[in-house]
């Protein structure tokens, strides 16, 4: 809200931290042979130059630490950058592995998988662990919301959307995956909205005003008796926003 | 520990002025310190509905701008010495109301006062937000009809959003719902929507309904809130409403029909 303002010399702050969540795809490892890495790695490519063209990428070493499969990390890294990766964390790894990383401007995730990591002989990482800030690769991030979203709400997800109360008229709630409604949907639910024709909306009781997948959508009028008040899943099937019964 | 009650809507002439009065009445005969803000600055209309229009000398802006002390602008009720009146200005409008002097002055009542009743003006413009943004609980003022309840769960939307208490990831205002100008008889006949109705839209928790009454008019007509006309239906529903704030159990009246008199006579209840 604006309040008074004041003539000084104050000025704003020029930067400011924000945490944010990105999704990041995230290189599973099963085996520590960097020649067949490359090779499947390379057909991978094939498939979709441009997608993976200078694509972050996550390094996740756990699978191998299950088996003892040691690998070398500067081998790994520069291989990867040679297929135009670039490589902007690492984890699951041992604390060798992590040195390794780190001397390489790798960074280490701490992320949910840590825990299980059983490979690691020496001492637990703690505070040793070099506190770098890496945002979160969680690719699933889901966004749950348990109050009721009111009209003139808007709320928008990365990921799916769950919402565990009702989705009043005149409010709007969008995902860039799919949504779940488990009170009345009958506001405007978007779903897909990066383009993701993949999305579903899945509600329990279909009173919405709007819904839409991937920039198609029906308007209230369009909904038929059928489905109406009906637990329903909405999907596109050949372009068509298709509505079935749960 | 002072709490701060918004009565709010988002539509006008829903009976937020009238019910502000009221509760603040009610909670000041239980003994309970109460102070009453007019924030419909521009238009203001709590003091007519008070009865104390005319002995405003200071009013809400007055205080704000640092021209007059809250004593000097509170106006004691006279009838009951435990509810204070601060009237808005009708010569200013809602840009005179800052979120600092509003946040200051409500602090200040804090000390003094158990209960503070901020009657919110219409819309969800400044004078709405500052009304809500420092409440610990809101009256949301329903009446059984589409257009009030579509307002009302926008405020409600407002109240979670946009208040200090969601700004400060505070525990959120309570939220009551309070159903004015209810009509069984046009309930009944299809005309009106139903407590089950509205419930079904904002499913909040229900403090009470206020039946449609000419006792209402009558009250507002000659300054005195209409829960000190006790033999009025509209009277008793505010009672209840007060009862039920303050945590008693209380059986919803004035939902269902009126009985003739043979219903009286011989109906089983």
């Amino acid at each position: 809200m604006p309040t008074d303002s004041q003539h000084s010399n104050y000025h704003p702050p020029a930067l400011e931290f924000k945490s944010t969540t990105f999704s990041v795809p995230v290189l599973v490892l099963a085996n520590n042979d960097i020649v067949i890495i490359e090779h499947q790695l390379q057909e991978k490519i094939q498939l979709a130059r441009e997608f993976f063209k200078n694509s972050p990428v996550v390094i996740d070493l756990q699978e191998l630490n299950k088996q003892d499969l040691n690998i070398e990390i500067s081998e790994l890294v520069n291989m990867l950058r040679s297929l135009d990766f670039l490589p902007i964390g690492i984890r699951g790894a041992t604390t060798q592995q992590l040195k390794k990383a780190l001397e390489l401007a790798i960074p280490a995730h701490t992320g949910q998988n840590q825990a299980s990591l059983t490979t690691d002989n020496t001492k637990p990482q703690s505070a040793q662990q070099a506190p770098v800030a890496k945002p979160s690769t969680n690719t699933e991030s889901t966004t749950l919301i348990t109050q009721p979203i009111r009209s003139g709400q808007r709320i928008y997800a990365h990921g799916d959307l769950i919402v565990l109360a009702q989705v009043s008229a005149g409010a709007e709630i969008l995902a860039e995956g799919n949504i779940h409604v488990y009170g009345s949907l009958r506001g405007r639910a978007l779903a897909g909205v990066q383009g993701n024709i993949e999305a579903r909306i899945f509600c329990s009781d279909l009173q919405a005003e709007l819904i839409s997948i991937a920039g198609t959508y029906k308007i209230s009028e369009d909904l038929t008796e059928t489905v109406r008040n009906r637990p329903v899943q909405i999907c596109l099937q050949n372009n068509t926003l298709t509505i079935k019964d749960l | 520990m002072a709490r701060i009650i918004v009565v709010t809507s988002g539509k006008g002439g829903v009976g937020k002025t009238t019910t502000s009065a009221a509760i603040a009445m009610g909670l000041a005969k239980r003994g309970h310190k109460t102070a009453v803000i007019d924030f419909d600055v521009g238009l203001r209309n709590l003091d007519l509905i008070m009865g104390c229009e005319r002995r405003v000398v200071y009013d809400f802006v007055n205080v704000i701008n640092g021209e007059a002390t809250l004593n000097q602008a509170l106006i004691r009720d006279k009838n009951c010495n435990q509810l204070y009146i601060l009237p808005a200005s009708q010569t200013r409008d809602k840009d005179a109301l800052s979120q600092e002097g509003v946040g200051r002055i409500l602090d200040e009542l804090k000390k003094d006062f158990k209960y503070i009743v901020c009657d919110s003006p219409a819309g969800i413009e400044r004078g709405a937000f500052l009304a809500m943004y420092y409440a610990d609980d809101a009256f949301i003022v329903t009446n059984p009809e589409v257009s009030s309840v579509r307002d009302s769960d926008r405020m409600l939307g407002i109240l979670s959003s946009k208040s200090r208490r969601a700004e400060h990831n505070e525990e959120p205002i309570k939220e009551y719902l309070l159903l004015t100008r209810y009509s069984p008889e046009r309930v009944k006949l299809g005309e009106m929507l139903s407590v089950d109705d509205v419930q079904e839209i904002l499913s909040l928790h229900l403090l009470g309904v206020i039946p449609e009454s000419k006792s209402v008019l009558n009250a507002s007509n000659s300054g005195t809130p209409v829960i000190l006309d006790e033999k009025s239906d509209a009277g008793q529903a505010y009672a209840d409403v007060i009862a039920r704030y303050l945590g008693e159990d209380r059986p919803h009246r004035f939902i269902d029909e009126k009985k003739g008199l043979f219903g009286k006579l011989f109906g089983s209840k």
